[in-house]
Order: structure tokens, then C-alpha cells, then sequence
């Protein structure tokens, strides 16, 4: 039976929590103020979150990428 | 009530483009060529597109013409409840890149096209299997409904509204166009079809951007103009999480079924490596972005005030908020701008649907035709029986808009939602070697699709928001996401009980012969 032993996910995906948790809390974000380009914080926060998601799954993508965690690309 | 003007020069853009999309459709068979009568190759591309198409493919499976018209008429209509769709864009990519490219190797590995062929692979249980088909098949179904729906509302700002057997020709005609080119060319015409759409899209968000709020005297202006109430989520009261948790649960819960969809599992395993779809994960939220500035056009209608034309009065009164942002183009730009964000609109259907009508036809004739019906077809059998059903199943959402009103669609699509989060269990946990048994997942499927269904028939179908009350604490959710919670528990429970019988008869668990 084929029974690699893989390397495990890397520590850093723990990095990927944060959008999550970041905008599932919601009641940390629900006002008006301050506001950006006329942007109410609302709306202007989650949109940054967007970004940072981005950023932080491009992250982990490329450490993983240059220790050499393959096992998923075959 | 005057009828909806004709606006010819934007109708004649929209032809064009719509021509140019027809022609790119039919030229899609000869992209990459591969042998159109094996099912690998007409409802899978041969699983050959690289980062840059899967963008665009992915892109225009994930952002369709429905969340284009129905999410800014969210927050034109409810404030700002519908920006949820902005952290459930956020949290799909988190998802994406931790569990997708490992089913990816999964299916490539063992030829599987289908999420349903995974399930009856890893569970070795044919029941499963088809239960997951099923609910596949029927979450996607008023989902290409909801695709017309989007598109009949703007056929009728271009003023293409005739009377009787007229009123929905020009539906009809798109519907013909999208049928054809899916039947020849399968997944590589909405593939070719996604990077045009996309481009338009692009360039109307990022115009709208741009020009209204200049027309408006800034941001400030607009979110000014927008009653205090629909600015931010209303505060809860004591003891009730009120409307957070319906936000949260809401954003949480969609963002778990997303990629549980036929079409996303589609247009996934079209990539050509996992590493496409890790990169993916980080490129695809320039589209949330777009969404989000797309959203925020709901508060554009109102700061327009484009409820109170008497042009657009016929149209609110057929399509309700749905036609905040058609009204608000025609509003804002010069015809033949409404003409490329109206194509935009309506090729963004067109994209979805075909995918969609493609992975239907996909799981039927895998998991249902060759699984139960016919175990021996041949290549050109199963690709013949796909194009067929991908008929079949546009025929079926084309009677169920032309028949029914469409609010029944939105609330079939609603349960749609809370139907398909219960193939998580089978799909998300079968990625691990976690031993599952596949009658405790099928009793925790069948207990997830029955107190989804009835959370939602406790609203009348009308809200996807449940009611639910621990205790002293009332916490309004999202259904779904309540029903696969109970989903979850019986499967790990009724797993872990038939394990502890089954300890001593030396059974094997399907997991040690399945290749990961």
C-alpha cells in the first residue's frame, strides 16, 4: 500500500487564520469612524482585509514554494 | 406607467460584443486541441489550463452575472448586510489553498472528474456517492436559473421588453447561443468566453468607480446620502447576537459551500497542478475586490435616487431591486458605455451557466450513468451522454424561469445553499485518512438536508437567517451553516460508535487502499 510519508503542512499556514478570524469579528468593526477617502471604517477595513489576504496566502505560498513542499502538485 | 425606452445605442454594442462571444464559443473547440469525444477532454479542457486561464475561468465561475445585479441590490435594499459578500470572498481563499490542491492530485491521480468519484473512491460506498451526486445536481440547477434571471433584467433596461410570445425571445435567443457553444466546445468555450467578460467587468467596476463619484462630488457624498440605518450592521441587544452573527455565519457559511459546488470543483480540477490553483488562491481576490467596489454601486442607486425616475418605474416595479444597477448605468454613462457593462453583465451569465450545465453534466453521467445505469460506456458514450444532459439541464432552468416567478428561483437556490455544505463532511474530512465510515456520513448527510431544509421552511423560504436559541442567547445564523454543524457531529459520532463495535472483526478501512 502506498504509504509516502509526506512532509507536513508548514507552520506558517497558521497565517491563514487571520483574514478569517479578521472579518468574522465582526462587532470589532461595525462603525462609521475613522473613515478613509470617504470610506466609512466598515467598509474601508474589510476591503483592506481583502488585500491583506492576498498578501499573506502569497506568503505562505512562496515559503512553502522554496522549501520544497511539492507533495500537493504532482 | 410608460414602458422601458429602448436604448438603441447601447443595444447595439451589446449585439456586438455579444456576437464576438458567440464566435470566440465555437472557435473555443479548436484551443488546445484534444479529442472533444472523451469527457476528460470536452467537461474537464484535458485538465491543461495554466495560472493565468484558471484566473479567469475560476473568476468567472466564482463572480457571476446574479452577484452582479443581486448583491449591490442587497445593499441598495438592506445597507449593509449585503457587504457580506466581501468577507465571504475573503474567507474562500484560505479554504482554497489549504484543502483544493490536495483533492486536485487526488483526482488526477486516479482519473477522477467528479467530486462524487472521489467520495466513492476514498469511502468505497456507491451510496454515498450518489448522494453527493444528487446534491450536487440539485444545488446547481436553480443556480443556472438565477444566471437568466440576471440576464432577463438586462435585456429589459436595454428596452427589449416585448409583449406576449415576444417578451422572452431575446432570452430565448441567448439561451440557443450558450446551449451551442457548450455542446461543441464543452469547458474550453467558457474558459476563452471568461476572459472576455472579466476584461469587461473590470472596466465597468473600475469606470463606475471612478466616474460616479465624481458625478456625486466624492465617496463622502455617497455614503452621506445613505440613511444611518443602512450604514452599519444594526447593534444587537442583550442576549442576542443579532445581526453580527448573522453576518458572520453568513460570510463563514457560504465561503465553506463555495467551492463544494459542481461548478467551482469544475473548474478547479481544469488546472493543470496544484501549484496553479495555490497560486490562485492568492491572485483570485483582485476579484473581491472588484466585488466590493461593485457592492458599493448599490449605494450609488440610492445616492442617485434612482428609484424616483419615472423612466425606470416600470422596471422597479417588475424586478424590484434588482434593477438599482441597470438604472443606475443607463443613469451614468453614455449608451455605449451602458452597452459594454450591459455585455458585461450578460456574458457574465453566460460563463457560469455553461460551466455550470458542464459539471452537472459531468456528475450525471459519472456518477449516475456509468456508476449505476451503464458500467461499461465507452469514451464517446460518456461524452455523448454529457452533451446531452448539458442540454437537458439549460432546458430545465429555461422552463423553471419561463414557468415559475423568480422568486422561485432565489428561494431553490437558497436551499441550494444549505443543500451542497453537507458534502463537506464526505469531501473536506475524505481528504484525510481520518477513519469516517460511509453509513455514519450518509446519516449525517441525511440529517444535515433535513434540518437545513426545515430551518428554512421555518422562515417560509423566505430568509436564509435561523432563529436559534441556546439557552438564554439568541443567536440568528446562517442555516447551512447550522445544518452542517449537526451534519458533523453525527458523522464523528456514528463513526466513532461503529468503530468501537467493529474494533475486534479485523475490518479494514477503505482509507489503507486508497492512493492519496
Amino acid at each position: 500500500m502506498p504509504q509516502r510519508s509526506r512532509p507536513r503542512a508548514s507552520l506558517w499556514r497558521v497565517l491563514l487564520i487571520l483574514p478569517v478570524l479578521a472579518v468574522l469579528a465582526v462587532g470589532c468593526f461595525n462603525r462609521t469612524g475613522p473613515s478613509l477617502w470617504g470610506f466609512p471604517f466598515f467598509y474601508w477595513y474589510q476591503m483592506l482585509w481583502v488585500i491583506l489576504c492576498s498578501v499573506l496566502v502569497g506568503i505562505v505560498f512562496f515559503i512553502e514554494d522554496a522549501r520544497g513542499h511539492h507533495e500537493d502538485d504532482a | 406607467m410608460a414602458p422601458l425606452a429602448l436604448q438603441p445605442v447601447a443595444l447595439v454594442v451589446f449585439l456586438v460584443l455579444f456576437a464576438l462571444v458567440t464566435v470566440l464559443g465555437f472557435m473555443g473547440a479548436k484551443w488546445r486541441r484534444g479529442d472533444l469525444d472523451t469527457l476528460h477532454e470536452w467537461g474537464l479542457g484535458g485538465r491543461r489550463f495554466g495560472t493565468l486561464i484558471s484566473w479567469f475561468l475560476l473568476g468567472g465561475d466564482l463572480y457571476t452575472a446574479y452577484t452582479f445585479v443581486a448583491v449591490p441590490a442587497l445593499i441598495y435594499g438592506a445597507g449593509a448586510i449585503g457587504f457580506f459578500a466581501v468577507p465571504y470572498t475573503i474567507i474562500i481563499y484560505p479554504v482554497l489553498f489549504v484543502f483544493f490542491p490536495r483533492l486536485w492530485r487526488v483526482c488526477k491521480r486516479n482519473g477522477y472528474l467528479t467530486a462524487p468519484e472521489f467520495v466513492r473512491g476514498r469511502f468505497d460506498s456507491r451510496a454515498l456517492s450518489l448522494a453527493v451526486a444528487v446534491t450536487g445536481i440539485l444545488a446547481t440547477m436553480p443556480y443556472i436559473a438565477l444566471q437568466l434571471v440576471g440576464m432577463q433584467v438586462v435585456l429589459a433596461a436595454l428596452g427589449l421588453q416585448g409583449s406576449g410570445i415576444w417578451a422572452d425571445i431575446p432570452l430565448f435567443v441567448a439561451f440557443i447561443v450558450l446551449a451551442a457553444f457548450t455542446y461543441t466546445s464543452g469547458l474550453r468555450a467558457p474558459a476563452i468566453i471568461a476572459v472576455v467578460k472579466d476584461l469587461l467587468i473590470y472596466a465597468t467596476v473600475i469606470a463606475a468607480a471612478i466616474v460616479i463619484p465624481m458625478q456625486l462630488g466624492g465617496w463622502a457624498k455617497i455614503f452621506a446620502a445613505v440613511p444611518a440605518a443602512k450604514l452599519t450592521l444594526p447593534v444587537p441587544g442583550a442576549a442576542s447576537l443579532g445581526s453580527y452573527s448573522a453576518y458572520a455565519t453568513l460570510a463563514l457559511g457560504s465561503a465553506l459551500a463555495l467551492f463544494l459546488y459542481p461548478h467551482s470543483m469544475t473548474g478547479i480540477l481544469a488546472a493543470s497542478s496544484g501549484r496553479v490553483i495555490k497560486r490562485n488562491a492568492a491572485l483570485l481576490p483582485a476579484y473581491s475586490l472588484v466585488l466590493g467596489l461593485l457592492a458599493l454601486l448599490g449605494f450609488m442607486a440610492i445616492a442617485y435616487g434612482v428609484a424616483k425616475d419615472p423612466q425606470f418605474a416600470s422596471g422597479f416595479a417588475q424586478y424590484k431591486g434588482n434593477f438599482a444597477v441597470p438604472a443606475l448605468i443607463l443613469k451614468a454613462f453614455p449608451g455605449w458605455f451602458a452597452g459594454i457593462a450591459f455585455a458585461a453583465i450578460a456574458i457574465g451569465a453566460l460563463v457560469p451557466a455553461s460551466i455550470m450545465s458542464i459539471a452537472t453534466a459531468n456528475i450525471f453521467t459519472r456518477d449516475i450513468y456509468k456508476a449505476f445505469l451503464r458500467p461499461g460506456a465507452t469514451d464517446l458514450q460518456e461524452s455523448r451522454m454529457a452533451k446531452l444532459i448539458s442540454l437537458i439541464v439549460k432546458l430545465g432552468a429555461l422552463a423553471f424561469i419561463l414557468g415559475l416567478p423568480a422568486t422561485a428561483a432565489i428561494e431553490f437556490q437558497l436551499l441550494g445553499g444549505i443543500w451542497i455544505i453537507q458534502t463537506l463532511p464526505a469531501i473536506f474530512c475524505g481528504l484525510s485518512r481520518m477513519r469516517l465510515r460511509a453509513g455514519a456520513l450518509l446519516t449525517g448527510w441525511a440529517c444535515g438536508m433535513v434540518v437545513g431544509t426545515a430551518m428554512a421552511a421555518s422562515t417560509g423560504f423566505k430568509s436564509a437567517i435561523f432563529a436559534l436559541h441556546m439557552g438564554g442567547l439568541l443567536a440568528p445564523g446562517y442555516a447551512a451553516l447550522y445544518a452542517v454543524i449537526i451534519n458533523l457531529i453525527v458523522s464523528f459520532g456514528l463513526s466513532f460508535l461503529l468503530n468501537a463495535m467493529s474494533q475486534s472483526s479485523g475490518r479494514r478501512d477503505p482509507a489503507e487502499h486508497f492512493e492519496f
